[in-house]
């Protein structure tokens, strides 16, 4: 498609210059926007259809809602054994943990990689480099041996725990990034002012580094909130459930006829993800941008 | 600027630095190195060993040799996953890099409004793994779907496309191509990066649209262009959560979308397999250790670095 406009860029314009320079923004935008609608278009029509009796959602592919019908969300929220705020807190908890994890064991790992020598510092950050690419599956099945026999199944324990201990790489990679934009020239001051390695740390460091903890935090909420391989695991128990894993046992449970329920519950697990994309745009796309992160 | 032109740079020499700090620093790399250590390095010994084992967590794991190996050998289940993977891997990722690429350059060229599209275009990659979207996807591709009823608007009659063994698949790939804003942006952030006297030089040579596009931004490009390879890869034959979804956690129909990864869960969740599935997650391994060398040894190929 954009070849073409590509191509035919190049046929107009040995046509007629002038006219098609004042054309072609025009073109690009009716295609961008096109674009932009048909990639959306799916999501808008689930949430207009969350809103709608369930025999209209299989008739009416527009996104026109004639009348506005919320019984969908009173439904789907008592659908499961418990009421769905139940996994909405659950997730919250292990988000905020995640998050609290992350924020502090990365940042630490990532003081010490951008600023301080110590033996056999570039075999330690190869190391984390390449954890950051190692696939789940090689380590999933004795983690899950580790925390059954610790107990923590259908705890948070497992999917909290983890995150602090800095097993995101890819944020300790970030961060590092960003330490190293920032003046050495603090660093000395601060150290003639009388502060050590913890002070600089937390007292100069951690306070520059606010944008990357920002994109560190909004990423983790995204991802954990997202997460649903470990979540399918390690919680069992229905009153432990989070979001997704609630989401799909209601998906295995109900039938097709149920559609504007479902929508209405899956509309709901999205809006928070909705909200840090809102929020936090600015530091998602900075954040791929510099480390290739998802 | 990536983690992979990082790894790159490890071996060159650094200027001399301030004297060692190591008391402070493993202080401060604690939580990561009990971290690497407990979750990451033990774990990983611990899935080679059981790779090497009978075991389904009640009684102790039997070292049984090679035999998850050979079974491998001769599980059609397992081949299958693995045509299944193979197929989603290398028609998503080419087809995903190749329109992120196109936006890119499109929003790149001082499209008024580019940061509305750019953050439009990704918000996709946000949602993409999760459930919801998984469930969405569900309707949209079922008989009754969204996608049937807009074929019919033009008069086409549709199908159950996830009930269908021949077009499942063609459902996941349609969702993992949908989230190519991620890609996108980093190929935005590369294209900042081409200095503008490149295509005013070339320009003033006379050279058209394309021309440029194929002889500057291309070959320019061509190092990110390889890093959103190896990463899209990686990522793509990790892929479970879409297709547990979408099939019921069935991997069906007909295993038209038991993904390896799906495979594995099967085995080692379902049925309790740990041996035979800490093999596969070996396996795995390998085959994506494979396929990142063979990238990095064909890139001396065609990746053209500029400095």
């Amino acid at each position: 498609m954009t070849t073409e406009t590509l191509r035919t860029s190049v046929a107009a314009r040995r046509q007629s210059g002038l006219s098609w320079a004042r054309v072609r923004p025009l073109v690009i935008h009716i295609v961008l926007a096109g674009s932009a609608l048909l990639m959306l278009y799916p999501v808008i029509w689930m949430v207009v259809s969350s809103l709608r009796p369930g025999n209209e959602i299989f008739r009416d592919p527009g996104i026109l809602v004639k009348d506005l019908k919320i019984e969908n969300y009173r439904v789907g929220w008592n659908a499961l054994t418990e009421p769905f705020t139940r996994y909405l807190l659950n997730s919250a908890v292990v988000v905020l943990g995640a998050i609290v994890g992350n924020l502090v064991s990365c940042s630490m790992a990532a003081y010490a990689f951008a600023r301080l020598e110590f033996t056999a510092k570039k075999l330690w950050f190869a190391i984390m480099l390449l954890s950051i690419m190692l696939p789940i599956h090689v380590v999933i099945v004795p983690q899950y041996i580790l925390f059954s026999r610790a107990g923590w199944i259908n705890t948070f324990l497992p999917l909290i725990v983890p995150k602090l201990l800095a097993t995101d790489a890819f944020f300790v990679f970030l961060m590092v990034q960003f330490i190293r934009g920032i003046p050495r020239e603090l660093d000395e001051a601060a150290r003639i002012d009388g502060c050590g390695r913890a002070g600089i740390f937390l007292r100069v460091i951690l306070p520059l580094m606010v944008p990357a903890l920002a994109t560190t935090a909004i990423f983790t909420f995204i991802w954990t909130w997202n997460d649903f391989f470990s979540q399918l695991i390690y919680l069992t128990d229905p009153k432990m459930y989070t979001v997704p894993v609630a989401l799909r046992s209601f998906v295995d449970a109900t039938t097709s006829t149920s559609w504007g329920s479902m929508f209405a519950m899956s509309v709901v697990s999205l809006i928070p993800i909705f909200l840090a994309f809102l929020l936090g745009q600015r530091f998602l796309i900075k954040g791929i941008a510099t480390t290739g992160i998802k | 600027m990536s983690a992979l032109s990082e790894l790159g740079t490890l071996g060159r020499k650094k200027p001399p630095g301030q004297k060692k700090d190591n008391l402070a620093a493993y202080l401060f790399l604690a939580p990561w190195l009990l971290g690497l250590f407990a979750i990451t390095i033990g774990p990983m010994l611990a899935s080679l060993y059981l790779a090497f084992t009978d075991y389904n967590l009640i009684q102790a794991p039997e070292w049984i040799g090679l035999e998850n190996f050979t079974r491998m050998l001769s599980d059609e289940r397992l081949h299958n996953s693995l045509r299944v993977t193979f197929t989603y891997v290398f028609v998503s990722v080419p087809l995903q890099l190749t329109i992120a690429l196109l936006l890119a350059v499109v929003l790149d060229r001082g499209v008024r409004g580019m940061a509305f599209y750019r953050s439009i275009f990704y918000l996709p990659s946000l949602l993409g793994s999760s459930v919801a979207i998984a469930v969405l996807w569900r309707q949209v591709f079922g008989t009754e779907g969204l996608f049937n009823q807009a074929l019919s608007v033009i008069g086409i009659e549709g199908k159950g496309w996830i009930s269908d063994p021949s077009t499942a698949l063609g459902t996941l790939i349609v969702l993992n191509v949908w989230t190519f804003g991620s890609p996108m942006v980093i190929f935005l952030a590369g294209l900042r990066q081409i200095p503008a006297m490149y295509y005013e030089a070339a320009s003033v040579d006379g050279a058209g649209v394309l021309r440029r596009f194929f002889s500057i931004t291309l070959p320019l490009l061509t190092p990110i262009i390889f890093f959103n390879l190896v990463l899209q890869i990686i990522h793509a034959f990790q892929s479970f959560t879409q297709a547990f979804v979408v099939s019921g956690g069935s991997g069906g129909p007909s295993d038209s979308t038991m993904f390896f990864t799906l495979y594995l869960y099967d085995r080692g969740f379902g049925n309790f397999d740990m041996g035979y599935a800490s093999a596969m997650a070996w396996f795995l391994l390998v085959i994506i250790g494979i396929f990142t060398a063979a990238n990095f040894f064909a890139s001396k190929y065609w990746v053209f670095y500029d400095d």
